[in-house]
């Protein structure tokens, strides 16, 4: 997207000019003052005042309470607001940490914790995998000369749009007991399955719901990078006689990794947070096999009878230092990805 | 030959070859997949309550016929049934007695037969239950639910173009001390999503009064560091000369934003406009958190309020399900091309 | 009244100095070219005087005021850049307008004369096209009518004429000077086209690395440069340049020997004997010696333009290019013999600098 190339930019603003026309004439009024500014501070008075409000609303509502975070997660207590709190030091990150051995949940002070992690655990692991390799095959069909590609990718891209409320409903309706997965079944004759009711069926829907509602936007990312591909690579192993699957593993793999990088990485960052479809479909359960840590924090810092707050922060913050970690990593990979493509 | 050459051909070749089966077979799954359960969706929320519970379910929302009949005051269903000599004759069911069902001519209830179950096969018809629709705006206060949502929607988007596109001008267009540090800080941010920071957030909506207020909800999602990103990205190609030449032009710094900056800066605008639309009214968990008013629901909570409830009304949940997901449906339909390539070019959702 | 005044202007982007001690005096009405290499600071100068960019030391003095400090807008001045810098998503109309509507002038007078510009650069039937939708050509009449619709005292062009064709060029130079005796305006152009300098100019300004390197009118760079610099950079072809000694000679003129050992005599007072010269002359003051007894050169390529043929030529291990009037029947590998008219012989000494006439 460049300036000169947008050609429906004059189009669209002559059009946004008439029907903006209020906000035209409340620009020429705040000019007025931002003329004032502009002639007593100069231009350094104007850009501050461009940037105070969002600085303004990110400092209280990101910035501030990432801050805030930390020291909740210092506290105990069931007060909500900071300075009716007690101090309690690291008792908080014990309480999480406290296991007599890890690989037994059961076996730990905060069991639910060490459940919804290794949940999480196991959905990032078995989700990320699959959703990239469902979009890279994705990618690789849509990629191919075919008629009406537009309608393909929009068959496999809509679900992206939905909120996760409405795709965890629409499933929910379809794996009830007398839903349409159940009929189709008995159609083969096989007994009724109480699909969210069983452990690892319930695990297996959310990885699945999760698939279905995001493919489409790797998918997307993917097939640009497919497209970037330079044609006459391929032209060149066609006339060489090189085998198809030769021309996969050499060509089309190699250049498309960079992209698939950021993919996978956006996948995991995407995944460790895990929370709204998989909350209405399940609601965590059964028990809590599909409990994951978005929800636990959620549930113990807020909709539980006695909110634990300290708990919840000490939790937000071992989860942001994974996310941090991964979007270092993402961005590492991003800034390489453009260097190559200088290149 | 291996899976990989069928995913490798790009170009057609005369014959149909082996790969192309499968790719056909790829994509025919895929729409039934992607498409079936949205389809299966709209169907279903025609359907009235009786026929949604039957199993198994058939496809279209067929209800049995029903006839006003004299001496009855509600209409009883109609019924194909086989006589025992093999004549077919329509009639209503007056009762269920086990397996034996009371049947009446429609013309002469007064004389009733007995007829085994098996022996009747109702009279269907194809009927919209339209009143999923309508009832749930009339009793269920879906309405309001609707107008907090596009509240929200609207709100929260005006305010997000706004701000952000200031912050993007200021950052991208002057050489300030900070700047460097102002960046670096919203690309911190960049990484830290909003369901790490509930609680803390939740303390500060509440130091401020904006618990269970729309407001609440709107405002920490306004300043977001993808927004700034998006559009700081964009106007960095516009050239400085317009400015430049503007500036020669007599016009103020912010004339410069709103009459040459924002205006050039449209495409980006539009597609930061959509997102923030598809963002704000899909959200779930910060809503969930703020909102505990039933009056102040948006439409995915509500939805998810609904649902939640001990018997489930799906008739009313999966209609207003449908309702839901139609400003989403029509932007995707008029702003396809749009938005894929938004998305393709910024990589962000 | 439109005077401008340039002094001790220094200007250093972090720690790259771009402009040294620039002094400069333009009076009213004139029109004063920037010429010199790419990356010299012409452009950088222009903003400068145009307010888009502060001076590091120095001043800027306007009609007698110091305008350091005023911005842009505040100067009276009007720029036409070299992209055109026209607002993309604005009509022609809209685009000339911009201005008058920032300084609140009534609607009517805005009209009046963006009509009278329009008529005046001929764009009348464009007015309401955006300059996506124009030639090259018109979107340089469109730049240059936004520049004058606000009546500046001085214009300034930064390139104006780079993005168009030859020829375009050519017929855009000759409207823009008719355009400045018919504005009586002061024009600041920059170029880096010796061509486009010559043509135009009332007076020159060379710049190189950020220095003046001589200002004057077009002939006075042409006919006394005031170094090899200038004199290499004014004139097409080049000037041709010769290395050699001072020797001893007869009278009261220096006499030189070139490296080849031919002997010349030139036009300024006598020099010390051994002292190294760089002798220039114009390929135009360039002749055939009918005799033979000129200097013997090697042809290397003929160019028939038709009035005029360029020989390219070695001798004595020098390159020299010469514009012989006519068509001549001259073939490569043919041994000329030049003859250098001594009228018009330059002589630079070591470091560059001319050397005085005699007196
Ligand atoms: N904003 C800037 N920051 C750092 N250096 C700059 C900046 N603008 C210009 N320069 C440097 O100053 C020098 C002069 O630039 P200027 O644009 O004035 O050259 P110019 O003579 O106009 O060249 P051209 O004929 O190519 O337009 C160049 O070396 C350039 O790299
Ligand atoms: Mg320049």
């Amino acid at each position: 997207m460049t300036v000169e190339s947008s050609s429906e930019a004059a189009v669209s603003s002559r059009i946004a000019g008439i029907l903006l026309a209020p906000l035209r004439w409340a620009m020429g009024l705040i000019d007025l003052p931002m003329s004032w500014v502009q002639r007593r501070l100069g231009t350094g008075g104007v850009v501050a005042a461009m940037l105070a409000p969002n600085m303004l609303i990110f400092g209280v509502f990101v910035l501030f309470p990432m801050f805030l975070n930390v020291l909740y997660s210092f506290t105990g207590g069931g007060a909500l607001f900071l300075e009716s709190r007690v101090f309690v030091g690291t008792e908080q990150y014990e309480t999480l940490l406290d296991c007599r051995t890890y690989l037994d949940p059961a076996s730990c002070r905060e069991d639910r914790f060490w459940r919804a992690a290794g949940n999480t655990a196991f959905f990032v692991i078995v989700q990320v995998v699959l959703l990239v390799l469902v979009s890279l095959i994705t990618a690789l069909v849509l990629n191919r000369e075919m008629r009406a590609r537009g309608f393909w990718r929009a068959v496999f891209f809509f679900p992206v749009l939905l909120s996760p409320v409405v795709v965890a409903l629409i499933w929910k309706w379809i794996l009830q007991r007398n839903g349409l997965l159940n009929a189709a079944l008995a159609q083969v004759g096989v007994e009724p399955v109480l699909w969210l009711v069983d452990r690892n069926w319930a695990m297996f829907w959310a990885i699945f719901l999760s698939i279905w509602a995001h493919l489409g936007f790797y998918t997307l990312i993917l097939l640009a990078g497919l497209q970037a591909i330079p044609a006459d690579l391929y032209e060149a192993a066609e006339m060489d006689g090189t085998p198809r699957s030769r021309v996969l593993a050499r060509i089309t793999l190699p250049l498309l990794w960079p992209s698939l990088v950021v993919v996978i990485l956006l996948a995991l960052i995407r995944a460790v947070q895990v929370f709204d479809e998989v909350f209405v479909l399940t609601g965590g359960g059964p028990g809590s096999a599909t409990l994951f840590l978005v929800q636990y924090i959620y549930e113990t810092g807020l909709a539980q009878q006695v909110r634990n707050l300290g708990l919840a922060s000490a939790a937000s913050i071992l989860m942001a230092l994974v996310l941090v970690v991964l979007t270092l990593i993402q961005l590492s990979a991003t800034a390489w990805r453009e260097r190559r493509e200088k290149r | 030959m291996s899976i990989g050459s069928f995913l490798t051909r790009r170009r057609g070749g005369a014959s149909w070859h082996f790969t192309d089966v499968l790719a056909w077979i790829w994509l025919v799954s895929g729409l039934i997949l992607m498409f079936g359960p949205v389809i299966w969706l709209g169907l279903s929320s025609f359907k009235t309550r009786a026929a949604l519970s039957e199993f198994p379910p058939t496809l279209l929302p067929y209800e049995t016929r029903m006839v006003e009949v004299e001496g009855h005051d509600e209409p009883l269903p109609l019924y194909r049934v086989t006589t025992e000599d093999g004549e077919e004759r329509l009639m209503v069911q007056v009762r269920r007695i086990g397996t034996m069902a009371q049947m009446a001519d429609p013309e002469h209830p007064e004389e009733t037969v007995r007829v085994p179950l098996q022996a009747r096969e109702p009279v269907r018809e194809l009927q919209l239950a339209t009143e999923n629709y309508t009832e749930p705006f009339e009793r269920l206060n879906f309405l309001r639910f609707f107008y907090n949502s596009v509240f929200v929607t609207v709100v929260a988007t005006i305010i997000t173009l706004i701000v952000n596109s200031m912050a993007a001008f200021a950052l991208s267009k002057y050489e300030f001390k900070g700047r460097a540090a102002v960046l670096a800080v919203i690309l911190a941010t960049l990484m830290v999503p909003l369901s790490v920071i509930i609680i803390p957030l939740f303390s500060v909506i509440n130091g401020l009064n904006l618990f269970n207020s729309l407001w609440g909800v709107v405002l920490p999602t306004v300043a977001t560091p993808t927004g700034v990103f998006l559009l700081r990205q964009y106007m960095l190609t516009i050239p400085d000369e317009l400015l430049e030449a503007a500036r020669m032009d007599n016009a103020s710094e912010w004339k410069i934003y709103w009459r040459i900056v924002l205006p050039l800066a449209m495409p980006a605008i539009a597609v930061l406009a959509i997102f923030s639309v598809m963002w704000r009214w899909n959200d779930f968990l910060w809503p969930l958190i703020v909102l505990s008013d039933r009056e102040l629901y948006t439409i995915q909570v509500g939805l998810n309020s609904f649902q939640g409830e001990l018997n489930v009304q799906w008739q009313y949940v999966l209609a207003m399900t449908v309702v839901s997901m139609l400003p989403v449906v029509v932007i995707f339909a008029f702003l396809q091309r749009f938005i894929t390539t938004g998305i393709a070019s910024t990589g962000i959702k | 009244m439109s005077h401008l005044e340039l002094k001790n202007v220094s200007k250093s982007f972090g720690r790259v100095d771009v402009l040294h001690d620039i002094d400069l005096e333009v009076m009213d009405r004139e029109f004063v070219v920037f010429v010199g290499p790419s990356g010299c600071g012409k452009s950088t100068l222009l903003r400068i005087i145009a307010g888009l960019e502060k001076v590091t030391s120095g001043e800027v003095v306007l009609d007698g005021k110091v305008v350091n400090n005023v911005a842009a807008a505040d100067r009276g001045l009007a720029m036409v850049f070299q992209s055109y810098a026209l607002y993309p998503h604005m009509s022609v109309r809209q685009n000339l307008s911009f201005g008058l509507e920032n300084t609140s002038t009534p609607r009517a007078e805005i009209d009046a004369r963006v009509g009278e510009i329009a008529r005046m650069l001929r764009i009348e039937e464009l007015l309401h096209r955006t300059p996506r939708q124009l030639s090259g050509g018109q979107r340089q009449r469109v730049a240059i009518g936004r520049a004058m619709v606000r009546r500046p005292g001085i214009f300034l062009l930064d390139e104006p004429l780079s993005n168009l064709d030859a020829e375009l060029r050519v017929t855009m130079r000759a409207e823009l000077a008719a355009l400045h005796k018919r504005l009586e305006a002061t024009m600041i152009y920059v170029t880096h086209d010796q061509t486009e300098a010559m043509t135009l100019a009332d007076r020159i300004v060379v710049l190189r690395d950020g220095r003046v390197e001589q200002i004057g009118t077009p002939l006075d760079l042409y006919n006394r440069p005031a170094n090899r610099f200038v004199a290499g950079f004014i004139g097409a072809p080049h000037m041709n340049f010769l290395e050699g000694r001072f020797v001893v000679g007869e009278g009261n003129s220096a006499e030189v020997e070139l490296d080849g050992g031919h002997r010349l005599t030139l036009p300024i007072s006598v020099r010390p004997a051994g002292e190294p010269v760089m002798v220039g002359i114009r390929p135009h003051h360039i002749g055939l010696d009918a005799v033979g007894a000129g200097i013997p050169a090697a042809v290397t390529l003929v160019e028939a333009l038709g009035p005029e043929t360029i020989v390219h030529a070695e001798a004595a291990g020098h390159r020299i290019i010469a514009a012989l009037a006519g068509q001549r029947r001259i073939a490569v590998g043919e041994t000329i013999s030049l003859f250098f008219d001594p009228q018009h012989l330059h002589a630079f000494d070591s470091e560059g600098r001319r050397l005085p006439e005699g007196a």
